[in-house]
């Protein structure tokens, strides 16, 4: 017999068993979508996950000058150590591996005046390097402080989007004037929105940046509240801050192993921390996936086995005409197969439907998820294989009926 | 001159170049059920052969047997003692698969309750044997057209069992039966589930094709329908009492 003549009776099959075959289909359907929206959703919160994490900025290290603990040639403990600009030219110029950095000026005591809107939000003095190490990506139409501004101190701001909402509604910043403590800014730039889930000063979407002379020069302050920079290989930065941390108890006489004295934050941990977790969290989705499509082909042998029962007599009456055992286990195997396959596709389709209908204002929470490739092609080889399981042991068991007996029925 | 019943009285024997001219030849045949704590012996050294073109009815109460011999004849069963030959073929002790090609070429099945399947048009059950032995599709719709002919249901191919009476039923699973060109068409209470008309029509059918030169054999309780064959075997207590012409 032909696999058009399998077919031709499967789907004879399908139409005297509506019911039943809806029911399995159903349970595949559900198995199947169960699966792939998991492993989509799983891949879309990752994602969501990482930008997150990055939205801090990728491979760079925080640092905070603070007091020595340990006593140092001849020197107590205790000591404070400040950075300023030559410190962080030093620090340029002696560790090769270092793409960028920039010292940080910080203050939250300017008032920002637009008309009558006063906000007193978080100012950062910095580098035009900080932007890209910190992921300060200007809209279109804008820019962040640059070199020009750094050597004429100029009286420029860039706005967080959500410190530019604040003040200017949905109305255009730049070009536009904000006082500071009185003093006018021309307003050069305004983030664009990011997802950020750590900071150390707050969201940067609430927080506005001015050249580092002009802070300098203004507010009077030549000690940086901290430094940043980045590194190019995330497998770097351990020598990175070993070196940052010589080079700077070189100039300011302390201890190289005073964990104390500079205060570090290495974002690469957390991405560390964050693929290990993934993994684990990839794992759970996918055993409990398995789970789903195992309990789902359980429930196909289950149904198939009632079919071979019910039709006991027609394997009985096929076998007196002369089918073969292996015509029997084939018909069987090839109705569940084909049944996992119809299935699995249409489960396919109804995840990657609910996949491209998800409204895009959940992507902050949740991520967009993602149907993948890999995840489809796993999932239908399991599906295959959880067919073929299921439909064997039916299959078997209307092979072993003895024709006699069938007849009998 | 005139035979003695064992030997069939037909004039044609030998002529398929088997010996002893015989198409099912059953010697000693012993069949066991074996229930764990009881065995019944439903057959119990038998003795049969039936030759080419014979017409025989197995007779005998319920009980006495002859629904196993049928069994055993039709290569649904297997003997648990005994030779049985079929062309000169020794069955015993064949592959299921092997058996099951035997009833898929050798043996015509015609059964009481008709077993035709119900969610197959009727042109499709009388396919069924085709497709089994692997015949083309051509070859399978020219030889199902000629059989529906044959026994008179040309214009109801295409329905389902449902929508057909008993005796068409019974005709169209005769022609199932002569599908493959068997050696043999076994019959088991073919007329049980007719009306007497419908079961004189059956009875009508199986004698033409003995007029054909088919080889048949009835199993029925019936003695009017048996005595419409050419040769009766009563068959009691697992095996077989008398074997006679039919008067």
């Amino acid at each position: 017999m032909g696999w058009k003549n399998y077919l031709r009776q499967f789907l004879r099959d399908l139409k005297s068993q509506k019911l039943r075959a809806a029911l399995t289909l159903f349970g595949l359907v559900w198995g199947t979508t169960a699966v792939t929206l998991l492993l989509a959703f799983g891949e879309g919160l990752q994602g969501r996950m990482m930008k997150n994490i990055r939205g801090l900025g990728e491979n760079i290290v925080i640092c905070w000058p603070a007091q020595t603990s340990k006593p140092w040639e001849g020197l107590p403990r205790n000591r404070k150590i400040i950075v300023k600009d030559d410190d962080i030219t030093a620090l340029r110029r002696e560790i090769p591996g270092m793409t960028a950095i920039s010292g940080e000026y910080s203050a939250r005591n300017k008032k920002f005046k637009v008309g009558h809107k006063v906000i007193v939000p978080g100012l950062t003095g910095a580098n035009p390097v900080f932007a890209a190490m910190r992921n300060l990506i200007p809209q279109q139409g804008g820019r962040y402080v640059d070199d020009l501004d750094m050597d004429e101190r100029r009286r420029v701001v860039f706005l967080g989007d959500g410190l530019k909402q604040d003040l200017f509604g949905d109305t255009d910043a730049v070009g536009k004037y904000v006082n500071v403590n009185g003093m006018p800014f021309l307003v050069v730039g305004v983030m664009t929105a990011k997802s950020q889930d750590s900071s150390y000063q707050g969201r940067d979407k609430d927080r506005a940046s001015i050249p580092a002379t002009t802070f300098r020069a203004m507010y009077g302050q030549q000690e940086y509240g901290n430094f940043v920079f980045q590194v190019a290989d995330a497998d770097k930065v351990e020598i990175a801050k070993d070196k940052v941390i010589a080079t700077l108890a070189k100039i300011h006489r302390f201890d190289p192993t005073d964990a104390e004295a500079v205060r570090m934050w290495d974002v690469t941990e957390n991405e560390k921390f964050m693929h290990s977790f993934m993994l684990g969290f990839r794992i759970f989705l996918g055993v409990m996936g398995v789970l789903t499509l195992v309990v789902g082909g359980i429930g196909v042998s289950n149904i198939m086995n009632v079919v071979v029962e019910e039709r006991t007599k027609e394997i009985g009456v096929k076998m007196a005409l002369g089918a073969r055992q292996r015509m029997v286990v084939t018909q069987f195997l090839f109705e569940t197969l084909l049944l996992t396959v119809i299935g699995g596709t249409i489960g396919f389709l109804i995840s990657w439907g609910i996949c491209a209908a998800f409204p895009a204002k959940f992507d902050e929470f949740v991520g967009t998820p993602v149907i993948s490739l890999q995840g489809g092609v796993v999932t239908t080889a399991l599906l295959g294989l959880i067919g073929f399981l299921a439909g064997y042991f039916p299959a078997r068991a209307a092979a072993r009926l003895n024709p006699v007996e069938a007849l009998r029925l | 001159m005139f035979g003695n019943g064992r030997n069939g009285k037909n004039g044609k024997e030998g002529q398929n170049g088997v010996s002893n001219g015989a198409i099912i030849a059953l010697t000693g045949i012993r069949k066991v059920y074996d229930t764990g704590a009881v065995k019944v012996e439903a057959l119990r050294k038998v003795d049969l052969e039936i030759k080419r073109n014979e017409f025989v009815a197995i007779v005998g109460p319920s009980g006495s047997g002859k629904s196993t011999l049928m069994n055993i004849i039709g290569c649904l069963d297997t003997a648990t003692e005994g030779s049985y030959r079929l062309r000169g073929e020794e069955v015993a002790g064949m592959s299921i698969d092997r058996l099951s090609d035997i009833r898929n070429r050798r043996i015509g099945f015609v059964f009481q309750n008709f077993n035709l399947l119900p969610q197959l048009t009727a042109f499709e059950n009388v396919e069924m044997p085709l497709l089994f032995k692997g015949a083309p599709a051509k070859e399978r719709r020219e030889r199902v057209e000629t059989l529906f002919e044959q026994v008179g249901l040309a214009d109801r191919m295409q329905h389902r069992p449902v929508e057909l009476s008993g005796g068409q039923m019974q005709r169209v699973a005769i022609a199932r039966a002569l599908a493959c060109e068997p050696d043999i068409v076994l019959a088991d209470e073919p007329t049980g589930n007719l009306d007497s008309a419908a079961g004189s029509d059956i009875i009508g059918k199986f004698e033409e094709l003995w007029a054909k030169g088919h080889t048949l054999v009835l199993i029925t309780h019936d003695g009017a329908i048996a005595r419409r064959t050419r040769r009766i075997v009563h068959v009691q207590d697992g095996t077989v009492v008398d074997d006679a012409p039919a008067a």
